[in-house]
């Protein structure tokens, strides 16, 4: 097959592809997400998104005990919501190869933290694969299935975001391994992980661990590169590309395999080199294992390397003392460009009417985290998928709205509510709970690309066909032998689980949000759920001309409703960037002059 | 903007007249969310990788798309080892909006290519009266030995007010060793058939500009 420029995550895809993969599930999140939309693609594999990745996982874990090679995908942060089914499919084993993909985030571009998912592999004792490339991603996918089957393990494949989404030449191939389905038996000791067969199980692992070791120290996944016997730098992923840029004269230790580590491979490098360095990001992950190992690691010449963040070659050559090139000194006098609620949004008019009553909001993950910024600021808390509706108990029982006389509301996303939301609501209504809440129900999984999840019912199936999410769901196209999404009824999912009052408002709507938020929060004695509804502007592209502004009175209030396409004339008054104006009706509500308008049509 | 995800078919690489570069070029195309700067790069790639050259291309997705500053890093050459583009580094540096350019000024090598949108889209902490505009904008370009052009005027003179980008690509070219034909060849393989005609024209008015 001829070379190819593909991402990290477009890569893996083809491996696992070749590898006979018959199913791929997983939970959007930057920078995995592409790798089940380009796995769909293929007619010979059967793809969805799972509601969160602990589901993923367990239907992973059942498809590849039942017999088929799976890969399951997700962002580092989803490794910890799957991190139940992780720690005990470990010690079972497999049937057919199971690979999971854990995609982390340094430097935090699109992510809440930037831990190392590679220490969850250390923690479960499963193989760990590390490319560099996308070649690699593309050969250690392949390879990642055959050690799952080999071993009877679950394999990680880890990546970060610059091996995600940077593109590399690829030579796949381009033929698919005949990987039949394997058979089932039952087998309680294996799977059934009760205490009396968990003991058994870890004693299996055990054993298992001894093997992998072997096998790391002869593995050749795992290479020595020997040039100045003065320097030696053990480094993996991205990184190896770094300190070949950096340090092109030094000798490496280049680890594709990144648990187990092989102590004999690495004391014997840094026997064959003066000094031996460790270029690692994130976290002391190498350091702690290989330090305790009885290597003597050395500290780079110059300074410390970042204890946080993606390191560049640059960040290596002045811990090396390398000299850097000149160059022009930063500009420190430009505005900022942060990320902003596009044009036309429908999570806008809900934060300004969040920051108008003065809320303590606790807030969730999604392009909706935007309401911490300027000009809505009106954002208190972000944790982690779904907490803001807990938290918002918690809040309740320690009193806060009494003490600071801001009403509490939680704030999530659709997407994020089928993801671990409704347990969250399950437990305030269960408890008694009282209180506001929003659900965001943009029709769409925005923040990772406009993906299908189980609130607008659209199957990755159905999102790869570019179904539209605003379709009804009477009228989907039928997509050969798949059944066609469910879209869920979140009024009545919430009415089911006993939520007091349940209201839907129109989220472009100022006059309706502002008395339905009214209502919600003067009564304390019971539990509100507003779903805020109205299409994500990634989905609904449908525009109309830009109202006109006439005699403007400068107050400025439509202004700090945020929208990219609202600025100030020099005279101070408001005026509109056509090009950028969808005529989404936002600004001419804000106006408490009646100054902008739509001409008649 | 949704992830921008190259088919396999469009980015199958056919071998052209073989281009040999004796060091590793950096390309930095920067931007605002949403102005094509994704297209760009995969222009440039795909030309790079046809004229034989090994090229990685990094870009970062997610939140910082939506409206905020993006950037697009592209390295070719015989080998090619680390895919970021440090300070000091960049042989050429593309803005497609004047602002962004100056945030990206220390990434220019000594002696690099400036080629700049002098087009300023304004960032919402300005408009919501935050921060300010920076003083002198062409002036401090002009200083960096800027190609300054107005990209978004040109395209629509091309009769294409979307293809702001490949003019871009288009003034691009003329720092870059690739034959015109290839910079066409590719731009006709990556732009929706329909819209072929006025990019390559764009395209043709962005080499004009910058070797004006």
């Amino acid at each position: 097959m001829a070379r190819q420029l593909l991402s990290g995550n477009e890569a893996i895809a083809q491996g696992a592809w070749e590898a006979g993969v018959r199913v791929g599930t997983g939970y959007p999140g930057t920078p995995s997400t592409e790798t089940l939309e380009n796995l769909v693609r293929h007619k010979d594999v059967y793809c969805e998104w799972s509601p969160n990745e602990k589901v993923a996982l367990e239907v992973g874990i059942g498809s590849a005990m039942g017999g088929a090679r799976t890969l399951v995908t997700m962002k580092h942060v989803g490794v910890n919501v799957a991190a139940d089914p992780f720690m005990s499919v470990a010690n079972t084993g497999v049937n057919a190869g199971l690979v999971l993909l854990a995609a982390d985030d340094p430097s935090c571009y699109s992510s809440q933290n930037e831990q190392d998912s590679r220490t969850y592999a250390a923690f479960a004792r499963i193989p760990c694969l590390d490319p560099s490339d996308s070649q690699e991603a593309y050969e250690f996918a392949r390879q990642a299935f055959a050690l799952s089957e080999r071993f009877d393990t679950p394999v990680m494949l880890h990546e970060t975001m610059r091996i995600a989404h940077t593109r590399t030449m690829v030579e796949p191939a381009g033929t698919r391994e005949d990987a039949p389905l394997r058979d089932y038996a039952s087998q309680p000791q294996k799977y059934v992980m009760m205490p009396a067969f968990a003991v058994g199980r870890i004693r299996a692992t055990n054993a298992r661990e001894d093997a992998l070791l072997d096998y790391a120290e002869k593995s050749e996944l795992n290479r020595v590169e020997m040039r100045d016997p003065k320097v030696g730098v053990i480094v993996a992923g991205a990184l190896y590309n770094h300190v070949r840029e950096a340090l092109p004269n030094a000798s490496t230790l280049k680890l594709g395999l990144t648990w187990p580590l092989p102590p004999k491979l690495i004391r014997d490098f840094a026997a064959s080199v003066e000094r031996v360095y460790v270029v690692e990001e994130t976290c002391r992950y190498f350091r702690t294992a290989i330090a305790a190992m009885g290597v003597e690691l050395s500290e780079p010449p110059a300074k410390p390397l970042p204890r946080s963040g993606e390191i560049f070659p640059s960040d290596i050559q002045a811990s090396f003392g390398e000299a850097l090139p000149g160059h022009a000194a930063p500009a420190k006098d430009l505005p900022p460009r942060p990320p902003a609620f596009c044009a036309g949004c429908p999570h806008r008019l809900v934060y300004c009417e969040l920051r108008r009553i003065h809320a303590i909001v606790t807030g969730d993950i999604g392009c909706y985290t935007l309401g911490a910024v300027a000009p809505y600021k009106s954002v208190d808390s972000v944790i982690d998928m779904g907490a803001s509706l807990s938290m918002a108990h918690g809040m309740e029982l320690a009193g806060a709205p009494e003490r600071t006389g801001r009403p509490v509301v939680g704030v999530i996303g659709d997407s994020t509510f089928a993801h671990s939301g409704i347990t969250s609501l399950l437990g305030t209504v269960y408890n008694g709970g009282k209180g506001t809440l929003c659900i965001l129900d943009n029709r769409t999984t925005a923040m990772t690309g406009t993906q299908g999840n189980p609130v607008n019912g659209l199957t990755l199936t159905e999102q790869a066909a570019r179904v539209s999410p605003l379709i009804d769901a009477a009228e989907k196209p039928s997509m050969l032998d798949r059944p066609a999404g469910k879209p869920l009824d979140l009024v009545a999912l919430c009415k089911a689980i006993g939520v007091d009052e349940v209201e839907v408002v129109d989220a472009q709507d100022l006059k309706a949000i502002r008395r339905a938020l009214k209502a919600a929060t003067s009564h304390t004695d019971m539990l509100s759920v507003i779903i805020f509804k109205s299409p994500c502007r990634l989905v609904d592209r449908s525009t109309r001309p830009a109202p006109k502004i006439t005699d403007c009175r400068k107050c400025g209030s439509c202004i700090q409703i945020g929208c990219p396409a609202l600025g100030k004339a020099e005279d101070g008054t408001a005026q509109i960037d056509p090009t950028q104006c969808i005529g989404c009706n936002q600004c001419v509500q804000s106006c408490p002059f009646g100054c902008i308008a739509f001409e008649e049509e | 903007m949704p992830h921008a995800t190259a088919s396999a078919e469009a980015s199958t690489i056919e071998l052209g007249e073989r281009v040999t570069l004796e060091k590793t070029m950096t390309v930095l195309l920067v931007g605002v969310g949403g102005q094509g700067t994704i297209l760009a790069g995969n222009i440039l790639a795909m030309c790079a990788s046809e004229a034989g050259l090994d090229v990685k291309v990094s870009e970062i997705h997610g939140m910082s798309q939506r409206g905020g500053s993006v950037s697009t890093i592209i390295r070719m050459g015989q080998h090619v080892d680390s895919m970021i583009c440090d300070p000091g580094t960049a042989d050429v540096l593309v803005a497609f909006e004047a602002i962004e350019a100056l945030r990206n000024q220390q990434f220019l090598r000594e002696g690099g290519r400036l080629f700049v949108n002098d087009e300023v889209v304004t960032p919402v902490p300005v408009n919501i009266g935050n921060a300010t505009m920076p003083e002198g904008v062409d002036g401090r370009l002009d200083a960096l030995g800027a190609v300054r052009m107005n990209a978004g005027a040109i395209a629509r003179e091309a009769g294409s007010p979307r293809s702001t980008n490949v003019v871009l690509v288009g003034a691009l070219s003329t720092a870059l060793p690739f034959a015109v034909d290839e910079w066409e060849d590719a731009i006709r393989r990556r732009v929706p058939p329909k819209t072929v005609d006025a990019n390559l024209k764009a395209f043709a008015l962005g080499r004009e500009a910058a070797l004006a």
